[in-house]
C-alpha cells in the first residue's frame, strides 16, 4: 500500500517494534451488573501521542478513560502505565489528570483558586503555586480573569480553565472527556488547534474520548474506533479513512458506497468482483480474498467522477440516473441511482465556478472510479 | 388580562388577608395596651414590654428554648446531613428503601405519638426527664427535616467535581470538606434554620419529654394562658413574630442581592 502515514512528520512509534508502549491495556474486561461496558480489550498507547477513542455514545470509551483515571476498577485484565501496573491505586494517587466534561470547576472557588487545587494537594510551596498558577493563566490567555468565579466566564473561558487546572500538575497522561462537547462550532474549531498546539508545547501525552469523528480526525496521531466494549480497528486518521478494515468503520468515518459481490477472477494485481445483479468491476487491494468469496467494495463518494458520457478511459463505469443534487458551495453532492437499482454518492469539488459538465435531476449519468480509489472487506 | 379593579377583587382580597392576618394584627395591637384586661383597649403603653423583661419565668423559659434550639439544631443537622448522603450516594445497598422510609416517617408521625413513644422510651431506661431529653427528642423529629431539605440539593449536586477533586489529588475525606461541603452548605444552613424553627415552637413533644427546671417559652406560654391570657404574653408573642419577620426578610434581601448579582456576572461573562 502507497504510504497512509501520520501527520506529525517522524512520529510513529507504533511503527517501531522497540519502541516501549506507555499505556497498555491487557485484556481489559469491565462489567456493569450484567452489562459488558468493555470486553477482552487490549490497547497500547506511545508516550507524547495524541490518542483519540471514537465511537458511539455507549461504546465503552468514557468507561475506559475512568477506568484509567481510577474511578472505575476492571473486572478482569491489567492496565499498565509506564510499566506500572495501576490495579489497586486510588485516582488521587495516579499521576494522570483528567478534563471533564462538564468541566467540574469548582464553583466556589476563583479561576486562580482552580487551577491552583491540584498543586496544594501535592503541597508544592505557596512560591512555587503562584508562579505555577499565572503560567497556566498565561498558557490559555486568561490573566485577566484570575479573580473571577466560574460563573462569571463565558462557555469558552471556562474550558480553558478546566484544561490549564488540568495540565497545571505536569501529568504523564492528560485524559480529556468530550473535551469541545460543549462549545459552539466556530469555537470548537480553533480550540481543536489550541488543544494540538498545547500538546506539542508541553509534550504530554493526550488520550480524548469523543464521539465527534471531525474532531478526532483534526487532532489526533492515531484513532481507536470502538463499539460495544471492543477496539474495531486502531490507526492513523488517514489509514482510518482511506484503509478501513471493517464496514462497520468505513460506516462509521465519513460517507462511503458499498457495492456487494462475489469475487469473479483473480490476477496478479487486480480482482474482478462481480455485483449481486451482475455489474462487474475490477479493483486493486484485495490480497487475501479467495474466488467465490462474499467480498463488499467500500469507496468514498469523492473518489467516484461522475459525468454526463461514458469516459473513454475508466476501467470502472456503471450508468445511471441523477436521482439527487445538492449544492454545498464548496463541493456539489450527487445521489445516482444505477440502472441496477444501487444508490450511489458522490461528490466534486466545485474548482471551477461554472461547471463544464453541469447535471440536474434525471439526468443520464455515468460514475467511474480507478481500481485502487477503494478497499475490499471481508467482515 | 383584566387589570381593572373589580369589586369582586377587591373583598377577596380584603377577606382573605383579614383572614390570615388580622389575628396577629390584634395581638400586636393589644400587646400595647395600657389596660390590663386584654380585650379592653385602655390606652397606649409600652410597659407590658418592660415587665417583661422582668418576668423571670418568662425569660428563663426563653433562654431554655434558645438553648435547646440551637444544641437540637445543630446535632440534627449533622445527623440529618449524614443520612442524607448516605442515602444519595449508596442507592444499592439493602434495605436503602426501608431505611430511606424509617428516615422520613416522622415527617407525618403525630407529635402526640413522637412525644409519647419518647416519654415512654425515657421512662423504660430510666432517664430524667429535663434538659437533656428536651433536646434529644427535638434532635429525633428534627433530623428528618434536615435529611429532606440536604438530599433534595445533593441530588442535583454534581458528582465529577468530586471526582475531579479526587483527581487533582485530594484524598476523599479531605474533598468532602474542600468541596463537597462548601457546595451544599446553603442547603445544610436551610436545614438547620428549619430544624431551630421546628424546635423553637414545638409545644407537643417538649410538654411530653421536659420536666422540672425545663420549661420552653411555648410550654410556658401556654400554662399561662390557660390561668388567663395577659398582655404580658402579648409582648412576648409580638417579639417572637417581630423576630422571624426579620429573619424572613434578611432572608430574602440576601437572596435577591444574590440573584442580581448573579445576572449582572452573566451579562458581564456574555461580554467577555
Amino acid at each position: 500500500m502507497k504510504s497512509l502515514g501520520s501527520i506529525r512528520r517522524d512520529f510513529a512509534p507504533w511503527n517501531d517494534p522497540s519502541a516501549k508502549p506507555y499505556i497498555q491495556f491487557d485484556k481489559v474486561t469491565k462489567k456493569f451488573g450484567d452489562f459488558t461496558a468493555v470486553n477482552n480489550l487490549s490497547l497500547t498507547i506511545f508516550e507524547r501521542e495524541f490518542f483519540a477513542l471514537l465511537g458511539a455514545s455507549g461504546c465503552g470509551k468514557s468507561t475506559l478513560l475512568r477506568m484509567l483515571a481510577g474511578f472505575e476498577e476492571p473486572t478482569a485484565g491489567r492496565i499498565l502505565l509506564d510499566g506500572q501496573d495501576l490495579r489497586g491505586i486510588p485516582p488521587y494517587k495516579r499521576p494522570v489528570n483528567m478534563m471533564f466534561q462538564s468541566y467540574a470547576l469548582f464553583p466556589h472557588m476563583t479561576v486562580e483558586k482552580n487551577i491552583a487545587f491540584g498543586l496544594k494537594q501535592e503541597g508544592m510551596p505557596a512560591p512555587d503555586i503562584e508562579k505555577r498558577v499565572a503560567e497556566m493563566l498565561r498558557l490559555v490567555k486568561l490573566e485577566q480573569f484570575a479573580k473571577r468565579k466560574p460563573h462569571q466566564l463565558s462557555g469558552g473561558q471556562r474550558q480553558r480553565v478546566a484544561l490549564a487546572r488540568s495540565v497545571a500538575k505536569r501529568p504523564k497522561v492528560l485524559l480529556l472527556d468530550e473535551p469541545l462537547g460543549a462549545l459552539d462550532k466556530k469555537l470548537r474549531e480553533e480550540t481543536q488547534f489550541e488543544l494540538m498546539d498545547l500538546q506539542q508545547e508541553l509534550g504530554l501525552t493526550f488520550v480524548v474520548v469523543t464521539h465527534d469523528q471531525e474532531e478526532a480526525m483534526t487532532m489526533a496521531d492515531r484513532i481507536a474506533i470502538m463499539d460495544k466494549g471492543e477496539v474495531m480497528q486502531v490507526a492513523t486518521p488517514a489509514e482510518i479513512y482511506e484503509a478501513p478494515t471493517s464496514r462497520f468503520v468505513a460506516h462509521f468515518v465519513g460517507n462511503v458506497n458499498m457495492f456487494e459481490g462475489k469475487v469473479a477472477e483473480r490476477a496478479a494485481n487486480t480482482t474482478r468482483i462481480t455485483g449481486a445483479t451482475g455489474a462487474q468491476i475490477v479493483v486493486e487491494n484485495a490480497a487475501d480474498t479467495a474466488k467465490g468469496a462474499d467480498i463488499v467494495f467500500a469507496i468514498r463518494p469523492e473518489k467516484i467522477k461522475v459525468s454526463s458520457r461514458k469516459p473513454a478511459d475508466a476501467v470502472n463505469a456503471l450508468e445511471g440516473e441523477v436521482y439527487d443534487v445538492a449544492y454545498l458551495g464548496d463541493m456539489t453532492v450527487y445521489h445516482i441511482k444505477l440502472d441496477d437499482g444501487q444508490m450511489v454518492r458522490a461528490s466534486a469539488l466545485n474548482a471551477a465556478r461554472v461547471s463544464e459538465d453541469p447535471l440536474t435531476w434525471n439526468d443520464r449519468a455515468w460514475v467511474s472510479f480507478r481500481p485502487d480509489a477503494g478497499v475490499v472487506l471481508t467482515r | 388580562m383584566n387589570a381593572t379593579w373589580s369589586r369582586f377583587n377587591i373583598s377577596s382580597i380584603v377577606l382573605g388577608f383579614a383572614f390570615l392576618y388580622l389575628p396577629i394584627v390584634l395581638l400586636i395591637v393589644f400587646s400595647f395596651n395600657e389596660s390590663k384586661l386584654v380585650t379592653v383597649w385602655g390606652g397606649f403603653s409600652t410597659k407590658w414590654y418592660v415587665s417583661l423583661f422582668h418576668n423571670q419565668g418568662l425569660m428563663d423559659a426563653t433562654w431554655v428554648t434558645a438553648r435547646v434550639g440551637v444544641i437540637s439544631a445543630t446535632v440534627a443537622t449533622v445527623l440529618g446531613t449524614l443520612a442524607a448522603i448516605t442515602l444519595t450516594r449508596y442507592t444499592r445497598f439493602k434495605g436503602r428503601v426501608l431505611f430511606s422510609g424509617m428516615v422520613f416517617a416522622p415527617l407525618v408521625m403525630p407529635e402526640v405519638i413522637t412525644g409519647l413513644s419518647l416519654l415512654l422510651l425515657f421512662v423504660a431506661i430510666g432517664l430524667d426527664r429535663g434538659f437533656f431529653t428536651v433536646t434529644l427528642a427535638h434532635i429525633t423529629f428534627t433530623m428528618c427535616f434536615v435529611a429532606v431539605v440536604v438530599q433534595s440539593r445533593l441530588v442535583s449536586f454534581d458528582r465529577s467535581l468530586e471526582e475531579a477533586a479526587m483527581d487533582l489529588g485530594a484524598p476523599p475525606v479531605k474533598t468532602f470538606f474542600q468541596i463537597t461541603l462548601p457546595v451544599i452548605l446553603p442547603a445544610i444552613i436551610s436545614g438547620w434554620m428549619l430544624a431551630f424553627t421546628l424546635s423553637l415552637d414545638d409545644l407537643v413533644i417538649a410538654s411530653f419529654t421536659s420536666g422540672p427546671g425545663a420549661t420552653t417559652l411555648p410550654m410556658k406560654i401556654y400554662s399561662q394562658v390557660r390561668l388567663g391570657v395577659t398582655p404580658e404574653i402579648n409582648a412576648a408573642c409580638t417579639i417572637l413574630i417581630a423576630v422571624v419577620a426579620i429573619g424572613v426578610i434578611i432572608a430574602s434581601i440576601a437572596n435577591k442581592r444574590r440573584e442580581v448579582q448573579r445576572q449582572r456576572d452573566e451579562q458581564a461573562a456574555q461580554r467577555g
